[in-house]
């Protein structure tokens, strides 16, 4: 009964992402309307300079030339069908290239998401535990520390560090494409090549995580159900683990939603300085050679996979929280 | 008197340095025999919570601790017992009910498996067994469909079912002693007297010692066996129930009784009708019902249904219900804070319902609301003077002339006239009702609506409000809308009393005849659960 309210609920919300989506492409497309110089301009300027008259050409071949609206309506209507355009810089369908470039984002992300909602949790559990010892002051330091250092800076000095002094990790790329590794080898070559970007990106969030997680714990102790458990008998552990933990996680899950938003845009500097080929250095190359249709496809996607995460939160949200009802 | 079995001996217990007083349990003695209820009695502040919790060693440590006496419970010194000694008799021996039921259960948790946990932390039964005692338990406290309710979450029950889970959970090892904190305060009246019949019952049959925690002379009438009345962490009195309540002792036990409202009524001043300062016809008010864009229709909720009600001008009418029954959505409606959906809304003859917020607007200030929580209701950024003066000022009226009324307003309910520069954090929860009060008269308004506006003050704070309301009625000849879900209360200021029920209002005239006569079932249900209704004072 339930598991089938659910599933309704998640049709649902899959409808209501529809025009969510197409929304968004509409919006972006607009917006790319407003900046200055196009595809021609720039294919011009690479050449070494044109007349007008090719320049005028190229806008006629790629239907640059038509009113903005009539563009709009054709890239919508080919998106309706799943058909993203043609990439001219890359001589490719952009959604084979997105599906190229979007593995190794989605791993970064994953791993990412895992590494501080996971190690987040536990430093806040632990320094809610520990509260007011040196041991929570030393995560909740860190946890500051973390917080307050620019993403790009903490890249630098980890390359810096653990690449340059150390020659612990690579200093970039995904793997290393001169070694041809196979099967578990390249599992491993890739995972080594991911430590430092997963920790550069997933830092901040970290140590957000783990005040947040912290401040909820400290503050769900003090309610009255976790006196009506103490006087049940139970031990502090059993009070922290079956009680106080699970209603402690929910905000940490709204945050984690949130983050996911956040991650595609941090992606972009962390996949430059590391030189990680996902879908934020694609676009960081995109918007500089007036790439629009990648640019697009880039953003579509995007969307997709926030909306996409963020029924993923909400499901995770209901299957938490018996409180909140899906027939609403 | 058997042998008590729990002692508690010259117990101190010290407040942080920052609080007002230095101990918040000042050399309190007291002993519970076996079998007996005994109720402690007193205002807030009056260190009667947190002599309970210091005896389940459940003080908010390291702040509020435990600095002399002793706790004396089969045979040992709980102060001196180890925390696994500790846990063993939590539980186990003593166990606690709380006032909240909503909070005191872990939201995330079904109701079965908060209750199974005390058989898993204390037993060694297996998950089968387990599962038959709560079933067990939950029959025991009169829980509808015991072999379902387990599998429920506490916000799917309701708030007397979750209390009655809560006495489940209190009785699952047959402890020696049940530690009851207010536990029927944030219940409804008819609740309130279901679960007060439960509790004595099952301590009549489990032979149960209970130390009962209220600020109720009307339940002590109800539950007691004894009576201990405590001010400021020190015993004030001690004694048998019959005798404390009939004939007190200490001055502050004389005070404390004589400020609960009796439940005579009041007579009617004047058999005349004046013209209705408020008169509703067939309103109604329905939330909800409009479909979602994927979704079916929603729910509808027919929060006021055709009531028909009068104010007449210069009295004052009760309207008195319990939670859920649409008393506070009527109020909204006539303060033009949601919009009737049919029906009209006359004041001093004038047919507001229906208007848009700018036609409403110089009919505004005719109601005014005094509010129920004195705490949330005051701006705590703004001055005494800004509050009260605020609405005259925005209606033209000159500043100095609007702080000048405020000065002025205040001396009227018995505040000195310098407030005006002073926040109301700086005030006490009566004091700051009386504020409420200076606040809604500055607006000259034809109607006050009353909000319970009492419910959240002491016993004898209550009384010196509900004297003032009345005396301010009669020298300003307002009238009043008084919503109360306490019979006493109304009866005690208000000339007619409406009782209202699933948004409709079932009974209503003269106070002296609906307690005389009380003609729908529901009224007489009522006037049947107020608690310690058999005691006169």
């Amino acid at each position: 009964m339930t598991g089938l309210r659910l599933l309704r609920y998640i049709v649902r919300r899959l409808l209501q992402a529809v025009p969510v989506i197409l929304g968004v492409t509409v919006l972006c497309f607009l917006l790319l309307q407003l900046a200055p110089g196009d595809l021609a301009e720039v294919l011009a300027g690479e050449s070494g300079g044109a007349s007008a008259e090719y320049i005028q050409d190229l806008r006629a071949r790629y239907g640059l030339d038509k009113p903005v609206l009539v563009q709009l309506g054709v890239y919508v209507k080919n998106v309706i069908f799943f058909d993203l355009g043609f990439s001219f810089r890359h001589s490719a369908n952009v959604s084979d290239l997105l599906l190229e470039r979007m593995m190794p984002t989605l791993l970064l992300m994953g791993t990412t998401l895992v590494l501080s909602v996971g190690v987040g949790a536990l430093s806040g559990l632990f320094a809610a535990i520990w509260v007011r010892t040196w041991r929570d002051h030393i995560i909740s330091l860190g946890a500051i520390v973390a917080y307050a250092t620019p993403l790009f800076w903490v890249g630098l000095m980890l390359i810096l560090v653990f690449s340059v002094w150390l020659d612990w990790f690579p200093t970039s790329g995904m793997e290393n494409v001169v070694m041809f590794h196979e099967g578990w080898d390249r599992v491993v070559d890739i995972a080594h090549h991911l430590v430092l970007p997963a920790i550069t990106l997933s830092l901040f969030y970290l140590a957000l995580y783990a005040r947040l997680m912290r401040a909820t714990m400290l503050e769900q102790r003090g309610l009255d159900y976790v006196t009506t458990a103490k006087a049940k008998g139970l031990t502090e552990r059993q009070i922290t683990f079956r009680h106080v933990l699970r209603n402690a996680l929910l905000p940490v899950v709204t945050m984690a939603g949130v983050q996911v938003g956040a991650l595609l845009g941090g992606s972009v500097v962390v996949e430059s300085v590391f030189a990680w080929p996902g879908l934020g250095q694609l676009a960081f190359e995109a918007l500089f050679s007036r790439d629009f249709n990648l640019l697009l496809g880039i953003f579509f996607i995007s969307a997709c996979l926030v909306v996409f995460v963020n029924i993923v939160v909400d499901v995770i949200y209901v299957l938490l929280d018996p409180r909140i009802r899906v027939d609403e | 008197m058997s042998a008590p079995i729990l002692r508690i001996e010259d117990l101190r217990v010290a407040l942080p340095a920052w609080s007002d007083r230095p101990l918040a349990v000042d050399g309190v003695s007291l002993a519970i025999a076996r079998n007996e209820i005994l109720c402690v009695v007193g205002e807030s502040g009056s260190g009667k919570s947190v002599m309970a919790k210091a005896v389940l060693g459940l003080l908010p440590a390291p702040h509020v601790r435990v600095v002399g006496g002793a706790i004396h419970f089969e045979g040992r010194d709980l102060l001196r017992a180890e925390e696994e000694e500790m846990r063993e008799v939590r539980g186990g021996r003593i166990s606690m009910i709380f006032q909240e039921p909503m909070v005191a259960l872990n939201p995330l948790m079904k109701v079965g498996a908060q209750t199974d946990e005390i058989f898993r932390v204390h037993t060694d039964l297996d998950a089968p067994a387990r599962r038959q005692r709560v079933v067990e338990l939950f029959s025991d406290v009169h829980l509808p469909d015991p072999e379902r309710i387990p599998d429920s979450y506490p916000h799917e029950l309701s708030g007397g079912q979750r209390q009655r889970v809560m006495i489940a959970m209190a009785l699952a090892l047959e402890p020696a002693l049940i530690i009851a904190d207010e536990p029927t305060t944030a219940l409804d009246v008819t609740t309130q007297a279901q679960i007060l019949t439960l509790l004595k019952e099952l301590q009549g049959r489990h032979g149960t010692a209970v130390l009962f925690i209220t600020h109720d002379f009307g339940v002590v009438a109800e539950v007691a066996d004894r009576v201990v009345v405590m001010r400021n962490g020190r015993l004030v009195e001690t004694g048998a129930t019959g005798e404390v309540l009939r004939a007190p002792q200490a001055d502050y036990t004389k005070a404390l009784v004589a400020a609960v409202p009796s439940l005579h009524p009041r007579h009617a001043s004047a058999p005349d009708q004046p013209a209705p300062a408020l008169a509703l016809r067939g309103l109604n008010k329905v939330y909800g019902g409009r479909a979602g864009l994927f979704g079916g229709p929603g729910r509808r909720v027919h929060a006021v249904r055709d009531v028909d009600l009068e104010v007449p001008r210069g009295r004052s009418v009760a309207l008195v219900g319990e939670s859920g029954s649409g008393k506070s959505t009527l109020a909204r409606c006539v303060v033009g804070l949601e919009r009737a959906d049919g029906g009209d809304i006359r004041l001093d003859g004038e047919n507001i319902a229906g208007f848009s917020r700018r036609q409403l607007k110089p009919y505004r200030h005719l109601v005014q609301m005094v509010f129920q929580d004195p705490f949330a209701s005051l701006n705590p950024r703004h001055r005494v003077g800004d509050i009260i003066a605020l609405g005259p000022t925005l209606r033209g009226t000159p500043k100095r002339e609007a702080w000048d009324r405020a000065r002025e307003l205040l001396g009227m309910v018995g505040l000195q006239p310098e407030a005006v520069g002073r926040y109301p954090h700086e005030f006490s929860g009566g004091q700051r009702q009386r504020i409420g009060i200076a606040r809604a008269l500055a607006m000259e308004p034809a109607l006050i609506l009353a909000d319970e506006p009492v419910s959240a003050l002491d016993v004898s704070v209550q009384k010196q409000v509900l004297d003032l309301l009345d005396d301010l009625r009669q020298s300003l000849g307002l009238s009043m809308l008084f919503i109360t879900h306490d019979l006493r209360v109304a009866a005690h200021v208000c000339e007619e009393i409406a009782v209202m029920r699933h948004g409709a209002i079932v009974e209503r005239g003269p106070t002296s005849e609906i307690f005389a006569d009380p003609r729908h079932e529901y009224t007489r249900q009522l006037l049947d659960s107020v608690p310690g209704k058999g005691w006169e004072h």
